[in-house]
């Protein structure tokens, strides 16, 4: 275990030293991700502006959704994205032959071994828009607690999802927009639940689990949290985090190696 | 003149087959961009509980125009060219007779036949979920329309080619297009029709090339009413204003450019 930190420690050491070396870019993306904050707070507006609201959710509540949004997205684009979106290039050059060789768990290895902090705009910005909200609705400490085990939870099923999704590359080689798809359905994460028809609303409870990303999470913080929906995220995670794993080692199985 | 439609031929055949070889990420490609279909379900949801001045049936149709025209007019030449001035392959490229844009352009023309078949499916789909959104546009709606999305991918193009060939400048010119997709995500129409949006805001966003990418066409396509002269005049005006940049930009980068790697 302590080894797997240490060598976390020095994965992510060398990736930031990397990164530093685009200084401007991080400026653009800052830029980037204020900007896009900025268009999230106007298109939820838009629903607002005539006096409509998503059923039980009043604009300061429906702020805290697209701040727990901005907050996740900043996350993947952080940890997920840099090293999940590249397990399918890994497959495709053969160069997963050495990640495999390595004496440590392929699956930590492929998840961990880079970070981008491009997504760190993101997880400022998606902060303050949470506490601006929570400010106005006088959210308590252990409300802003309580609502991180749901988040927990959340970040866990989309780890899962995202690396088995990556993983599904090892029998279809070029498929690396896969991931592309999970993305754009987690924009519905954007608007609550209640925003949305009942088709859509199972779909994204029961198929894509979009709701246990930021809806949940929202409503922990609201203090108005439905015991099983909880739990239910929490049983969600560890599965799909056992399933991931399971997934991974059988995967592998199939895995013939290219241009070796 | 009979040379350029052979080398335009044996363009668009190469990148057919090439697009069609990669079927799978094809159909990922046209169903990542579910966006419109996520924000109809918002909409519509929204117009049946209120009014914003569009019926819930305008929306759907509304939405599903943007995700026929986005699936249209989706452009991504600003990462291929990044990565053949990187790399260091635009040398290969130059050394032919023929200006290496044209790669691209096929590449995007040919591509959308492959990908047509997968978002038709898609709508059929869609109409047998949905089947009061149904509606027919008559014969000049159609003309109008692929007038316009020709248009659209055209202006859509070359404004991303032009940030594309600041790649001779900056290594990540990509990231400028990041920058410039929020623009077009939230100010074209992707997000909302923008009859909804607040008239300060409409007014601002027409005076930018975003609205005449999605919101445009898309009304042409559902029968909203639109200044069809305007649009069109507007349109070829930027284009040929981004034309004109990016040909003086062209210049101005192959003397900059050094053909790393290669």
């Amino acid at each position: 275990m302590k080894r797997y930190f240490h060598v976390l420690q020095l994965f992510w050491r060398t990736a930031i030293a990397a990164e530093l070396e685009y200084r401007i870019n991080f400026l653009i993306a800052a830029f980037t991700s204020l900007g896009g904050l900025i268009g999230s707070l106007f298109s939820l507006f838009l629903f607002y502006q005539t006096g409509y609201t998503f059923a039980g959710w009043r604009w300061e509540e429906a702020l805290i959704v697209v701040g727990i949004f901005t907050l996740l997205e900043g996350f993947s684009s952080t940890f997920l994205a840099p090293n999940l979106n590249r397990i399918v290039r890994h497959v495709q050059e053969g160069t997963l032959d050495f990640v495999l060789l390595k004496p440590i768990n392929s699956q930590f290895w492929l998840s961990g071994h880079t970070i981008s902090p491009w997504g760190l705009p993101d997880i400022i910005f998606g902060a303050i828009v949470i506490f601006y909200a929570g400010g106005k609705l006088g959210i308590s400490p252990s409300a802003y607690l309580i609502s991180l085990i749901p988040l927990v939870f959340g970040l866990a099923i989309l780890y899962s999802l995202w690396f088995m999704l990556g993983a599904t590359s090892i029998w279809f080689v070029k498929i690396y927009n896969v991931t592309e798809v999970l993305r754009g359905l987690i924009e519905a994460g954007r608007y609550p639940m209640a925003a949305y028809p009942i088709a859509y609303q199972f779909f994204f409870t029961f198929i894509v689990p979009v709701a246990f990303l930021t809806t949940i999470p929202a409503e922990a913080m609201l203090g108005r949290t439905e015991f099983g929906w909880m739990i239910g995220a929490g049983i969600l995670a560890i599965v799909l985090l056992f399933v991931s794993r399971f997934f991974w080692r059988f995967a592998l199985r199939f895995y013939t190696s290219a241009s070796s | 003149m009979k040379r350029f439609f052979r080398v335009f031929k044996t363009l668009l055949l190469v990148y057919y087959a090439y697009m069609v070889e990669y079927r799978a990420e094809l159909i990922l490609w046209v169903l990542s961009g579910s966006l419109p279909i996520i924000l109809m379900g918002v909409w519509t949801q929204a117009a049946r509980q209120s009014n914003f001045g569009l019926t819930p049936t305008d929306f759907a149709r509304y939405f599903l125009s943007v995700f026929l025209v986005r699936q249209l007019t989706v452009v991504w030449v600003i990462w291929e060219f990044e990565r053949e001035v990187v790399e260091g392959k635009l040398s290969l490229r130059l050394l032919q007779p023929i200006d290496p844009v044209w790669h691209h352009v096929f590449s995007h023309v040919s591509e959308r036949f492959a990908r047509i078949p997968f978002a038709i499916l898609l709508i059929v789909l869609f109409f047998f979920l949905y089947p009061t959104a149904i509606w027919v546009p008559s014969f000049t709606t159609v003309i109008l329309f692929a007038l316009s999305i020709v248009l659209a991918f055209t202006l859509n193009f070359l404004i991303q080619y032009t940030l594309a060939l600041l790649a001779f400048w900056t290594e990540r010119a990509s990231s400028l297009q990041e920058f410039w997709f929020l623009f077009y995500l939230f100010l074209s129409g992707v997000i909302a029709p923008l009859e909804v949006f607040p008239p300060a805001v409409r007014t601002l966003a027409l005076f930018t090339p975003f609205p005449y990418l999605v919101n445009f066409p898309a009304n042409i396509l559902v029968g909203l009413p639109t200044d069809l002269v305007q649009g069109f005049l507007v349109m070829i005006g930027w284009s040929a204003g981004f034309f004109l940049l990016n040909r003086w930009l062209w210049k101005r980068g192959l003397k900059q450019y050094s053909g790393m790697g290669a």
